[in-house]
């Protein structure tokens, strides 16, 4: 039996995050992810769930912020600059402990920048624009499918961690459709009773706050706990693919979109007898450092691509244990795809 | 024999503060656990505390309570409601907080109708960062950021928050109080009481401004400072039940085509 249907990306998301068991939604429009709020705004009332168009990003945010609080699993989404006014509630969300789940489907910066698809908030989502130690779950899929799994997957790593975990999408990603079987409608849902707001009954009042002033260390204490919280991810949850890169003497390096293209590059190198393959990290953060040191191991000459001016590319050389010589880099800024003809020869020149 | 006329409420946890002499947090405070008692809600309380100097009033009511960032507490009361639509939520806000960050999630969770009670403490001065000028400090008024006094030409006019979301549809009862004296205080307790009866019975947001003491801040000793909001504050923010449609006040701008909000949703159940 061929399960498999066809749907934009955006909208496989939304209706992942139901199946997950999403029925709290807040977002503010912008392009190049309307279909998202469109399809939640369609959706959620047959589920008898809430979507709600905030006034603001940062309104939007706060919203989720009340909602986790309050015990729910729930969802916004947005774009690049509308993910920077966000930031402000990841990290209390961070400094509160309470999960939510993020979807980025970045578009060209910086500023208001473009509409086309684009990586430039690798740093932004891995590193953090928010204020304070923090960490965020940062998933990157490169189908719909994966756009459609990786949903699910994010729900439970934020309800495990209570953190935020976020989708890294493109433009592109969000506005393609492709063929997919829908993830399984998620059973259970882990209990939050012993920490989420839900009115004292029968006990005394409990809070959620991220202002932590006495005793005197007790943020130095909060942070130490969320370092160790944050190290116990990155042992348990990296994930990356590795294409042909067994017998590969080059590796491409790419995420997401970048990673489809470098795809065909490979199939065409391979035709010509060039050892090439492909490393595609899935979680950004946590990065697959590990998986990484073993793949370039084996390998002569890394290749980094990117829809940026080089971001991962810090990740690849501080984690690869290559020299600076043997990472190269090849990037699109501003909503530009790489070019295959362009990968392949820098591929071949280094033959 | 003897009978018990006063004591401290339940839902007040038997704790210091850490409010300044004068202050009216610790007043407003005790009034909503007051009636947290009085309506038997305890148990279903939230209460969202702002960034200000009641970001810790969960310390202080026995309540679940939630911090906010600055300016956020509507649009977070809005989560916390529309996931525990059976539940009371209090969105507690200063000044700074409600019209200046906060002004934009003011009007929009007001304008929607969340079905929550925001407590508003007007007391003209950022309290938390030592006395910066507030959207509600008034023309003339020294503070550390207006050092020759509030000049409206340049900083604007104090906003007043009751009269701009009186134009408003959506909300069901907006008032303004003072708690500058006994008189006053019971007169802001039974506001805060029907706001929070309004809740219970799902019949909308409310409003309740409540201006207050910030002797600290302003420089002057507490009675000094209770009679600055008498004869200072209280001309410009004058005290009056702007809206209350459950018991038939409607302003005109609140019922375009002769229907209030309140009606429709009363009509809508």
């Amino acid at each position: 039996m061929n399960d498999k249907i066809l749907m934009k990306g955006n909208e496989a998301i939304g209706e992942a995050a139901i199946l997950a068991g999403c029925r709290h939604y807040f977002a503010y429009p912008i392009t190049p992810q309307n279909e998202i709020p469109a399809y939640m705004a369609l959706r959620l009332p047959e589920v008898e769930g809430t979507f709600l168009q905030a006034e603001s990003e940062v309104a939007a945010i706060n919203m989720v912020f009340g909602a986790s609080a309050a015990g729910a699993r729930v969802m916004t989404s947005s774009s690049s600059p509308g993910i920077a006014l966000k930031q402000e509630g990841f990290s209390y969300l961070a400094g509160a402990e309470l999960p939510a789940v993020v979807v980025n489907m970045m578009r060209g910066g910086p500023g208001l920048g473009n509409i086309s698809g684009s990586q430039g908030d690798y740093h932004q989502a891995t590193r953090g624009g928010g204020n304070g130690d923090y960490k965020t779950i940062v998933l990157a899929p490169g189908t719909v499918q994966e756009l459609a799994d990786l949903t699910i997957k994010a729900f439970e790593l934020a309800d495990k961690y209570r953190m935020v975990a976020m989708i890294l999408g493109d433009g592109y990603l969000g506005q393609m459709s492709e063929p997919l079987t829908l993830p399984k409608a998620v059973q259970n849902i882990p209990s939050k009773a012993d920490w989420a707001l839900t009115g004292p009954k029968g006990r005394a009042g409990r809070s959620i706050a991220s202002l932590r002033l006495a005793p005197d260390d007790a943020l130095y204490q909060h942070n130490m706990h969320l370092a160790e919280k944050y190290a116990q991810v990155e042992a348990a949850e990296t994930m990356a693919e590795s294409y042909l890169c067994d017998d590969a003497d080059i590796v491409l390096c790419a995420y997401g979109t970048s990673a489809r293209i470098c795809r065909k590059a490979i199939k065409k190198l391979r035709s010509e007898g060039i050892k090439v393959g492909l490393f595609r990290p899935i979680s950004l953060w946590p990065f697959p450092k590990k998986e990484l040191a073993k793949v370039a191991s084996g390998a002569k000459k890394l290749l980094t691509v990117e829809m940026s001016l080089g971001q991962m590319l810090d990740d690849i050389r501080l984690h690869s244990g290559k020299i600076p010589s043997e990472v190269d880099f090849y990037g699109t800024p501003g909503g530009a795809l790489p070019k295959i003809e362009t990968i392949i020869e820098k591929v071949r020149s280094y033959v | 024999m003897s009978k018990l006329i006063y004591t401290k409420p339940e839902a007040l946890r038997p704790v210091k503060t850490h409010y300044c002499p004068g202050c009216g947090h610790g007043i407003v405070h005790k009034l909503i656990a007051q009636i947290i008692d009085e309506l038997g809600i305890r148990e279903d309380t939230l209460l969202v505390a702002p960034v200000g100097c009641a970001v810790l009033a969960y310390n202080y009511i026995d309540v679940d309570g939630l911090e906010s960032a600055h300016g956020r507490a509507p649009a977070i009361s809005t989560g916390l409601k529309r996931v525990h639509k059976d539940k009371i939520v209090i969105c507690y806000q200063g000044d700074g907080d409600l019209l200046a960050i906060g002004a934009a999630e003011t009007i929009h969770a007001a304008n929607r109708g969340e079905d929550i009670t925001v407590i508003f403490i007007n007391n003209a001065i950022y309290g938390m960062t030592g006395g910066q000028m507030a959207p509600t400090s008034l023309e003339g008024q020294v503070t550390k950021t207006t050092p020759k006094g509030r000049d409206a030409s340049e900083v604007g006019y104090p906003i007043r928050a009751c009269e701009m979301l009186n134009t408003l549809v959506a909300p069901v009862y907006i008032e303004r109080c003072a708690v500058y004296d006994v008189p006053h205080i019971n007169k802001t307790k039974a506001a805060i009481r029907k706001a929070l009866r309004y809740q219970k019975e799902g019949k909308g947001y409310s409003f309740v401004e409540i201006l207050s003491m910030c002797p600290t801040n302003w420089g002057v000793d507490p009675v000094k400072g209770a009679e600055w909001v008498k004869e200072a504050m209280e001309s410009y923010y004058p005290l009056a039940v702007f809206r209350d449609i459950p018991a038939g006040k409607v302003p005109e701008l609140a019922a375009p085509e002769g229907t209030s909000a309140y009606e429709r949703r009363e009509e809508a159940r």
